[in-house]
């Protein structure tokens, strides 16, 4: 699909600005995303990449810009709009429904495939139970998929901080998202967790989802990162392969230097 | 329904039909069919009230306000306007459903409790219009020689018939929440509950959801309101006031929030209490209700239900599918 500009980017942000009372989150963001990569977005704290995952998913409005996702504009959209448009994510507190089981949080990602409502459901019409099923069966796949299969009847509260980080993200992908943004993953991980979790992030980018991630590990950006975006202070400080992020001089005297 | 709701429907079923049949020969006792119809009714109210409060955890301080525009509207169409009682409780449930679409859209559309706010006022509103607008509720003296019902020509004339009536309704109400709570839906509105933000994320409409359980609880309450003014034919504004919101609340609390049996047995028990007992209190009752609420929110706030054994009683966070199993 085409963006306006005539390239081939899944996303693509025009002058992306955010402001927050008097202060600049966002100072005009000019970026796109080629498709079928795994994306970082690095800075330090305060730079600016959470508020660009909420803009980007509709949580936040931006307060000048564009976004366009697989050439359509999607800033003006409602966050359950875009999520059926096809963008996914998890966020940096894990916001799972705790209280209910692993399995039925993944279920809950299936609603936006899905489409019984109230009437529907309550009456039992013709084709309810067969579709209860495929959201079922199609969970569990995705369970099966990030490796939490036996762990589908716990509550969701119960599953300790690094199996909550992957059912969240099994909970995006049963939206079918062609674009999932994760926001910091590997926080609160273990260096073997981080190492499953860089397994798998690379699995669902070969399965052809887009993927942008906001990490402060760089270890892990620097191993499955096709480009990276750099912030600093809502502006774009550089962009690049993860070689090219690595030497460049702007780049380490902003970012790398500091810690 | 899962195969535990099952049994314990059958159960409840069983219970149900020999309920009069056991209290009714006992002189003591044989107007609890009465206060059962009663409960009954009021287990419509609170059947909606826990779909919207225990599940989307929406709080509405108007249900009795919907229960009370239920009863005027069938009221004054059977009364003073002659109509069949069973064209006027639709009526009155699609009034209901519409100014609870007018109350509720701009109160959903904002996180937090802005809907609990609203539902204050528009109750208070309900109860001021119902007890001044005298030429048609009559005021604070109320409404006399409303029509009871009639089913096929036969005219329900004693409380046995009722009885079976009422909760015939009750019964196919309770299936249909089942239905939705077990469903997309079911899982939407508690996503809604735990984590909103994060439920909008994954694509669930949540301003379009909240508004449509709000609308059904209203919808609900209102029919139950005609049929309490069919039942006890006459009304009078007493009866829909913040007070009796507070008790529908309650009732959905004590039993058990997130529990559609805990639901009805808090509503049965609750009805029994404030028939039976608390009238002892006289105006201490809104002192005791409010007792009430304070230890139940403080010490059980999962409601008796949650005092009852696992095993016997499935409860929504941990139930097993017989497909998928544990490991």
């Amino acid at each position: 699909m085409k963006s306006p500009n005539g390239d081939s980017s899944i996303l693509e942000l025009a002058e992306v600005r955010m402001n927050f009372g008097g202060v600049a989150a966002l100072k005009g963001i000019r970026y796109r995303v080629p498709p079928g990569i795994v994306q970082a977005v690095i800075g330090p704290n305060g730079a600016g990449k959470t508020t660009l995952f909420h803009c980007i998913t509709g949580l936040l409005r931006p307060t000048d810009g564009e976004i366009f996702f697989r050439g359509r504009r999607i800033d003006d959209l409602p966050p359950h709009g875009i999520a059926r448009m096809g963008i996914s994510r998890t966020f940096q507190h894990v916001a799972l429904f705790k209280e209910m089981t692993v399995l039925e949080n993944v279920m809950l990602g299936r609603h936006p495939r899905s489409s019984r409502g109230f009437l529907a459901t309550g009456l039992r019409l013709p084709g309810m139970r067969r579709e209860e099923r495929n959201i079922r069966e199609r969970s569990l796949e995705y369970l099966d998929f990030v490796g939490l299969g036996l762990d589908a009847d716990l509550a969701a509260g119960a599953l300790p901080l690094g199996k909550q980080k992957i059912l969240e993200i099994a909970r995006a992908l049963a939206t079918e998202p062609q674009l999932l943004l994760l926001d910091e993953p590997a926080g609160g991980l273990n260096m073997r967790e981080t190492e499953e979790l860089g397994t798998l992030i690379r699995r669902i980018c070969d399965q052809g989802t887009t993927l942008m991630l906001v990490e402060h590990d760089m270890n892990l950006v620097m191993d499955i990162s096709d480009r990276i975006l750099v912030l600093h202070y809502g502006e774009t400080l550089a962009t690049g392969s993860p070689r090219e992020i690595k030497d460049h001089p702007r780049v380490i005297e902003a970012y790398l230097g500091e810690s | 329904m899962q195969r535990k709701d099952l049994r314990i429907l059958l159960g409840t079923i069983l219970c149900l039909a020999a309920f009069p049949w056991l209290v009714q020969p006992l002189k003591a006792v044989s107007h609890y069919v009465d206060v059962m119809v009663f409960a009954g009714i009021f287990s419509l109210v609170t059947l909606g009230l826990s779909l919207l409060m225990g599940y989307a955890g929406q709080i509405s301080l108007a249900q009795a306000a919907f229960f009370g525009i239920g009863a005027y509207t069938s009221g004054i169409l059977t009364s003073r306007l002659g109509w069949d009682p069973w064209a006027a409780i639709p009526a009155g449930a699609g009034l209901a459903a519409a100014v609870a679409w007018l109350v509720g859209i701009p109160a959903l559309r904002l996180k937090g409790h802005y809907l609990a706010m609203a539902t204050l006022g528009f109750g208070v509103i309900v109860h001021i219009i119902l007890a001044e607008e005298v030429e048609w509720t009559g005021g604070p003296s109320g409404m006399v020689d409303i029509p009871g019902l009639k089913i096929f020509g036969w005219k329900l004339n004693s409380e046995i018939a009722w009885y079976y009536l009422v909760w015939g309704v009750v019964l196919l109400t309770l299936i249909f929440c089942f239905h939705v709570i077990h469903s997309r839906i079911g899982r939407a509105l508690r996503a809604i509950h735990e984590e909103e933000v994060a439920a909008e994320a994954m694509g669930v409409p949540t301003a379009r959801l909240k508004l449509q359980v709000f609308v059904i609880s209203a919808v609900l309450a209102s029919v139950a309101g005609s049929f309490y003014n069919h039942y006890v034919t006459c009304l009078n504004p007493g009866s829909f006031n913040l007070m009796w919101s507070m008790r529908f609340m309650l009732m959905v609390m004590v039993g058990g929030m997130q529990s559609l049996w805990g639901t009805l047995l808090g509503t049965v028990l609750l009805t029994f209490v404030g028939n039976e007992w608390l009238h002892v209190f006289a105006e201490f009752e809104m002192v005791v209700y409010g007792s009430l609420l304070l230890v139940v929110a403080l010490f059980l706030p999962k409601g008796l239900v949650s005092l009852i054994p696992r095993r016997l009683f499935p409860s929504s966070a941990e139930k097993s599918s017989p497909k998928d199993g544990n490991p």
